[in-house]
């Protein structure tokens, strides 16, 4: 699957100024793109218009030349930035966890998800450990392209390095396309195979 | 590290739950089923002090005190129970779709709860008993609809909050619908504080149905209620008759007390931050 956005512009209503104007990207299969920028650049904002939780104010986000579907399961799915909003602190990690799939057991051990963990409440567990857990439930085979936020910014670096690898030996088993946004340069270097620059 | 042995905390808490239910449960059946005879006119026993015989003595028509407490306590409780059945499916339908639907509902609902909250309790209480023709019906219809607009303010609050969470959102592009998302993610979240609400609604009922039968607008006289025992013991605490006031008030404050501690218990088991302790 390709993900295209066309000429993309953002501005949160008609007076306010732009936050993005005319991007465009577009992102096959078993690519992983890094788009970089300094704080401030819309990043996040491009990540959630790129998901399908924002709407473009002009241009179009286009999955196979198709618009991003409003309602079902959506083939790009985003990792925040934050864990620990992102799972329900009133939900029991198992739950969380097999919210739209249930991960077999040979991922979870890939992920590092101890078993113990499964009947915790997210407040007993850590940003890194959260993680884990908010990339492995949308590991589904329907999930074609990942959006990752910033994704390991909270995580000390031998998790990061961890992280990374598990995403990207399941992104290479799976040809799924990956948008990796990060002001981390070297980070972007390592991980994708190419880079596109916000702030040019 | 996981607490193993049986008599944690949180069986103790849920003991305690058991045991508070099982005591309110009683008392509302047993009243329910009570034989009117029980608790009926013996003049030649009238005004007696506690005893094994009459536990709370009898009144000035000697009428046992304790089959009546038992009996107006869970006429209250019915009073109260409706009171919140109704409460909760208005404040949830209109706390639900304030939040969601904003704009135009939003504003309505508000103006709706700003009247309802901005108008004496007892006024409107009065109004609605004597236009719902008095007496037993009227005080029920009452009580019953003028209880929400705080639940509703909590509901919408609650929801307003959770519309735009990271993981209600998420949860959509998994594919979710509307309905499943409100069920799961929407109604554990809000349940705690609306459980809260409901329970703390309980003693707010029984207390209103009490005053307003107190003026005489409420529940006839001959009708055993917590309300109207109380009135009446006051014609006689001042001729040394404690029994009257102090048994019935202490039935009254036991029951709001365990209402109270169960809303806290389940609080405390169903939140996050301490259910595992």
């Amino acid at each position: 699957m390709q993900l295209e956005a066309k000429n993309i512009s953002f501005r949160y209503d008609k007076k306010s100024p732009w936050v993005l104007k005319d991007v465009s990207l577009s992102i096959q299969e078993g690519e992983r793109v890094g788009i970089v920028a300094p704080s401030g650049f819309g990043k996040t904002t491009l990540a959630r218009i790129l998901a399908g939780y924002e709407k473009p104010s002009e241009g179009q986000v286009l999955i196979d030349g198709k618009e991003l579907p409003s309602k079902g399961f959506c083939p790009v799915q985003l990792i925040y930035q934050h864990p620990e909003l992102s799972v329900n602190p009133r939900w029991r990690m198992e739950k969380t966890l097999n919210e739209c799939f249930t991960p077999d057991e040979a991922l979870l051990a890939k992920m590092g998800i101890e078993k113990e963990w499964l009947h915790r409440w997210p407040s007993e567990l850590s940003g890194g450990e959260l993680q884990r857990f908010c990339i492995a439930r949308i590991l589904t085979p329907k999930t074609k392209i990942l959006i990752c936020d910033e994704i390991s910014t909270m995580l000390d670096v031998i998790t990061q390095a961890q992280v990374w690898n598990i995403l990207l030996d399941i992104a290479k088993e799976r040809n799924m396309g990956m948008a990796v946004i990060t002001h981390n340069k070297a980070l972007a270097e390592k991980v994708c195979t190419r880079t596109v620059r916000l702030d040019k | 590290m996981r607490n193993t042995s049986l008599w944690n905390r949180r069986t103790r808490l849920t003991l305690l739950i058991v045991l508070a239910a099982t005591y309110l449960l009683a008392v509302f059946f047993w009243g329910l089923f009570i034989d009117p005879s029980e608790y009926g006119v013996h003049y030649e026993n009238k005004l007696l002090a506690p005893s094994g015989q009459h536990l709370f003595g009898t009144d000035a028509m000697g009428r046992d005190m304790f089959k009546r407490c038992i009996k107006g306590l869970s006429n209250s409780l019915v009073i109260g129970l409706l009171a919140s059945l109704v409460s909760s499916v208005v404040a949830l339908i209109m706390g639900i779709a304030s939040a969601v639907f904003g704009g135009f509902v939003d504003r309505f609902v508000n103006l709706c709860v700003d009247l309802c909250m901005g108008l004496p309790h007892l006024v409107l209480l009065i109004l609605i008993s004597c236009m719902a023709g008095r007496g037993t019906v009227g005080v029920t219809v009452a009580v019953a609809l003028t209880h929400w607009p705080s639940l509703t303010r909590i509901v919408r609050q609650e929801v307003l909050q959770l519309r735009n969470t990271q993981y209600v959102l998420a949860s959509r592009k998994m594919g979710k619908s509307y309905l499943t998302i409100a069920l799961t993610h929407m109604v554990p979240h809000v349940l705690p504080a609306y459980l809260i609400g409901l329970i703390l609604l309980f003693p707010h009922a029984i207390m209103h149905e009490a005053s307003v039968t107190f003026l005489g607008f409420g529940l006839p006289k001959e009708m055993p209620a917590i309300g109207v025992i109380l009135a009446e013991s006051m014609n006689h605490i001042t001729t040394g008759k404690w029994w009257m006031a102090l048994f019935p008030g202490l039935m009254l404050l036991l029951a709001v007390v365990l209402f109270d501690l169960i809303g806290e218990t389940l609080k405390k088991l169903w939140n996050p931050n301490s259910g595992n302790e």
